[in-house]
């Protein structure tokens, strides 16, 4: 598959491509700053009173009390929300989701699946494979889960309909703590893996990958 | 407690803090996001902004109130036993209340302050409602409780409705205050039963006000005087840190 067009101008540097654009690194830092406010504070309500028999290590819980957790999560939520609305807004209306994260085909998951069990980690510059696209896009709908069962705790009366999607007050809980334990798992997967292919991380800041000869379009 | 004491709470100085806030309110979302580690929540700047974020749910959570929408309702068999005591003290700490001796006082923004008695309050019309009680903490559990409808109650006393808040204060020295929107909601009970019994000094002798569209905490046992205002009250668990409406 051709890389993506190079749009940083009528004449890009020829061994630079751009990979990740303004929008795109604005919102995942900001919401790399959400996600962490919100699963920190997060916990500390969760240990107020634990779903399952394990309590969070307060050493590792934001707040200090119930009531300053309650108030970094219920502040948190608005930069959460906001910034994803714009990072849908732009995917949407930029093309973005559909040049990048699809088609996702069954075999090609499974394929790079397998290559990955291996140790084999393809990676061309601009390009998703079909497991990192199927990441994102899953990782994309638990978002939507996470804020859907969230907004179920927070209102259940006034949102009654929508806590009645996810299995009323006490079924959103679940929902909600099942989303978070996906989000973390993901968060460790993918810096795992930026770790292991350190040439992704400067790109989410800067935008631009350097283009290797063999991998150019 | 005398009538006095009620009205003396400072009022406006949480809602002027709320207007000079009020315009750093995009630069809090910044801020709130550059920010991590838990010492920070110690920081003067950052209590500022979270304290400043949580007066501006109370807007977003008055502005979501619909003051017609029902909470759902459960059947009988749906209701916890046994139904769990929640307080700041322990169950055999709860106060107990002469419930001949009782009146009910009434003070601020009301007509008719005349003080009532239990036979007084039994005496006006009833309703009761099997709804699920949820707490800050998480927890939720289903009860029933009975007694005269919130508003039937305000209007009876000649109350202001157009008045912004109704404050209560406890045996307990517990306090705290509503939006009159939630006050007037057709499921806010002041509830002398639970279940078929007499409320049980445990659940809030001789009364609770019960609104199945608030937390736990919002809703006051062993309610000693009720009081209508436009001062801002505040609230045990409000005045520390927990949010004002918290409402469901």
């Amino acid at each position: 598959m051709a890389a993506p067009a190079d749009r940083a101008g009528p004449n890009p540097p020829a061994r630079r491509l751009k990979v990740h654009p303004l929008p795109v690194r604005v919102t995942h830092w900001l919401n790399v700053a959400a996600i962490a406010v919100m699963v920190f504070s997060g916990w500390r309500i969760y240990d107020a009173s634990p779903l399952f028999g394990f309590r969070f290590p307060a050493g590792v819980t934001l707040g200090g009390w119930l009531a300053g957790a309650l108030q970094w999560h219920f502040a948190a939520m608005w930069l959460l929300v906001a910034n994803g609305l714009v990072y849908v807004a732009y995917g949407i209306f930029s093309g973005h989701y559909w040049k990048s994260f699809f088609p996702i085909r069954f075999g090609a998951v499974l394929a790079a699946f397998a290559n990955a069990v291996h140790g084999r980690l393809p990676h061309t510059v601009g390009v998703y494979n079909p497991l990192q696209r199927l990441a994102y896009v899953g990782i994309l709908v638990v978002l939507v889960l996470i804020v859907l069962s969230g907004l179920s705790i927070w209102k259940p009366v006034q949102f009654q309909f929508l806590a009645g999607l996810v299995g009323g007050y006490e079924g959103a809980r679940q929902v909600h703590f099942f989303a978070m334990a996906a989000i973390v798992a993901f968060v460790f997967v993918h810096t795992a893996m930026v770790a292991i292919v350190p040439k992704t991380f400067l790109p989410m800041w800067t935008g631009y990958a350097r283009r290797q000869p063999e991998e150019g379009p | 407690m005398t009538r006095q004491r009620f009205l003396e709470v400072p009022s406006g100085r949480l809602h002027d803090l709320e207007r000079r806030l009020f315009l750093k309110r995009s630069l809090s979302l910044g801020a709130v996001s550059l920010l991590s580690g838990c010492s920070l929540t110690d920081n003067e700047t950052v209590q500022k902004v979270l304290h400043a974020m949580s007066r501006w749910n109370d807007r977003v959570q008055g502005a979501i109130f619909d003051p017609q929408r029902l909470a759902p309702t459960y059947p009988a068999s749906a209701i916890a036993r046994p139904f769990p005591f929640n307080a700041f003290y322990r169950e055999d700490e709860a106060p107990e209340v002469d419930g001949e001796a009782f009146r009910l006082e009434l003070a601020g923004l009301v007509r008719d302050r005349r003080p009532w008695s239990l036979a007084e309050l039994n005496a006006l019309p009833q309703s009761s409602q099997i709804t699920r009680h949820v707490c800050v903490e998480g927890w939720s559990a289903i009860g029933q409780w009975g007694g005269v409808p919130f508003r039937t109650f305000l209007e009876r006393v000649g109350a202001d409705l157009t008045a912004r808040y109704v404050g209560f204060k406890c045996a307990d020295d517990y306090y705290t205050s509503i939006d009159m929107a939630t006050a007037l909601h057709p499921q806010t009970l002041l509830a002398l039963r639970f279940g078929d019994r007499v409320l049980p000094r445990s659940y809030g002798f001789p009364m609770k006000l019960r609104m199945p569209t608030k937390l736990g905490f919002k809703n006051p046992k062993h309610i000693m005087a009720i009081y209508v205002t436009n001062m801002y009250p505040g609230g045990y668990w409000e005045d520390q840190g927990y949010n004002w409406f918290s409402g469901l």
